[in-house]
């Protein structure tokens, strides 16, 4: 049987705030990465040099306090890839870890003044 | 002065792609130089990812990045490369013509190679330290801002701020800790990458009062003239306060730039180098670049294209130094000569 893969994926909606505060909402398949969604849709800010290997640190984001929870706090992989990002807050992560779930649908996400 | 070093081919660059031309260049018989910025072989994928696998090399379900680099230098040990680490290929000058092409290479540590072929197998070009987006960090840098330190007596006597958390970090703060006048190590949490003997090396010198620790990020900078007197710092409870210091190192580990490339006089298109898809050779006959560094139509930055594209350069490499030897082309399975070269017997 012929089939597209990614045809019947379900899909959350992601919203980009840059550091001016404009919003940009895309769509993300469930099980993809935050930062395949923001590339995917050029979304100005995430550079993604490695391409998500979590080993550049340059498509850094804020999670909106409101979905902190949700998102998750970063494995230590990731801590110890944060400490080259520039200007790393409480709510720093990397968007190549974070995995689009159902619960993420409608997350909110500030992409930095600039990446390292 | 060291003497010029003559050689048929010289590579620029170290990571996989160089090595496995090390291997193609080696079975047509020419011996290779092998120069690359980074004091250790592997580029990106020794750098950046050692130990994440690798799923899309033909023939290995899953090699980590470090594991790949390490067979690549067991496959071309037969051929002796020579390395020249930790220097970064400064200039390229053509003293030869397109027929018979000759090339002066020059190092940053002043090392001189003739070579009649160059193949650049730079990938993303050379790693250089990263610069952490500081507004005005570039009127202190030199003076009182550093990327990595040259000389140790530079810093006697000053107050040292150093920022990071990983081998670099702390290896500089144990150093210059002896000659400082006071060291202090910012990093934004109480937890560093770096090794654990060093580390605790660190916490026993902060508690007996012989340098500071401070846990931050550096949001600006204060001096005059490039001369720095304060750094300003926020805390992870959003406090700010200031750190005196006359000498920062920040250490924010390494990224890609193109360098002195862009000056060997090569047709570029957005720092990457145009060559064509029979030969990859350059806009500069005798010129060629294989892997990430390169582009033509459908280039994809794939380890398993550069490996081809290393195959065809050798070829063409291989006609300018014997143009008058016919080239045959050989099964490294079943040719005896090949066999001999890589000193296994097929049988
Ligand atoms: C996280 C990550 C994951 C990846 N995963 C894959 C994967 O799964 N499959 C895949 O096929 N590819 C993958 N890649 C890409 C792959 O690593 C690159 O395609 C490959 O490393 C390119 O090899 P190269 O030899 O052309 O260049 P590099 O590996 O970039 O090496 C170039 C070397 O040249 C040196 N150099 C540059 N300029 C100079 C100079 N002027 N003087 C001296 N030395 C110089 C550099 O210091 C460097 O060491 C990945 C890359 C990253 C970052
Ligand atoms: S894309 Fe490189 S760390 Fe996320």
């Amino acid at each position: 049987m012929l089939r597209v893969i990614g045809n019947e994926d379900t899909m959350a909606k992601l919203q980009f705030v840059d550091f001016g505060g404009m919003v940009r909402t895309v769509e993300a398949a469930v099980g993809s990465t935050a930062m395949e969604a923001a590339i995917k849709n050029g979304i100005p800010g995430i550079e993604a040099e490695c391409g998500g290997a979590c080993a550049c640190a340059t498509c850094h984001v804020y999670v909106d306090d409101a979905w902190q929870t949700a998102v998750g706090a970063p494995t230590a992989m990731e801590e110890d890839m944060l400490d080259f990002a520039y200007d790393v807050r409480p709510n720093s992560r990397l968007s190549c870890q974070i995995k689009i779930t159902d619960q993420l649908d409608g997350v909110i996400l500030h992409t930095p003044e600039r990446q390292a | 002065m060291t003497p010029t070093i003559s050689t048929d081919a010289l590579i620029v660059g170290a990571g996989p792609v160089g090595l496995f031309a090390v291997f193609e260049l080696g079975l047509l018989d020419i011996k290779t130089h092998l120069v690359d910025i980074l004091p250790k072989i592997g580029g990106q994928c020794a750098e950046l990812y050692p130990e994440k696998p690798i799923y899309d090399i033909p023939g290995f379900p899953s090699v980590t990045g470090q594991g790949l680099i390490d067979n690549l230098l067991k496959q071309i040990e037969p051929f002796h490369p020579e390395f020249h680490l930790s220097e970064m290929v400064a200039s390229v000058e053509s003293i030869g013509s397109a027929e018979a092409p000759l090339f002066r290479v020059i190092t940053d540590a002043g090392t001189v190679f003739e070579t009649k072929t160059l193949v650049i197998a730079a990938g993303g070009g050379s790693f250089q330290p990263k610069k952490p987006p500081i507004p005005g960090i570039e009127t202190y840098e030199e003076k009182s801002v550093f990327y990595a330190v040259r000389r140790m007596e530079d810093l006697r006597d000053r107050d040292v701020l150093i920022v990071g958390g990983g081998d670099s970090a702390l290896d500089w703060t144990l150093n210059l800790q002896k000659v400082a006048r006071r060291v202090t190590l910012m990093h934004r949490r109480d937890e560093f990458r770096a090794a654990p003997h060093s580390v605790e090396q660190m916490r026993a010198l902060v508690a007996g009062d012989q340098m500071d620790l401070r846990i931050g990020q550096v949001t600006g900078l204060g001096g005059e003239g490039g001369r720095l007197s304060r750094a300003i710092c926020r805390g992870n409870d959003g406090s700010e306060f200031e750190i005196v210091c006359d000498a920062m190192l920040p250490f924010f580990g390494l990224t890609m730039k193109l360098g002195p490339i862009a000056d060997w006089g090569l047709a570029l298109d957005e720092n990457l180098v145009p060559v064509d898809t029979e030969k990859f050779e350059t806009s500069t006959p005798g010129i060629f670049a294989i892997g990430d560094i390169n582009t033509y139509p459908g280039k994809l930055k794939l380890i398993l294209s550069g490996f081809h594209e290393g195959a065809l350069a050798a070829q063409k490499v291989f006609r300018y130094i014997n143009p008058d030897k016919r080239l045959t082309f050989q099964y490294t399975t079943s040719s005896s000569s090949l066999q001999k070269k890589l000193g296994v017997s097929g049988t």
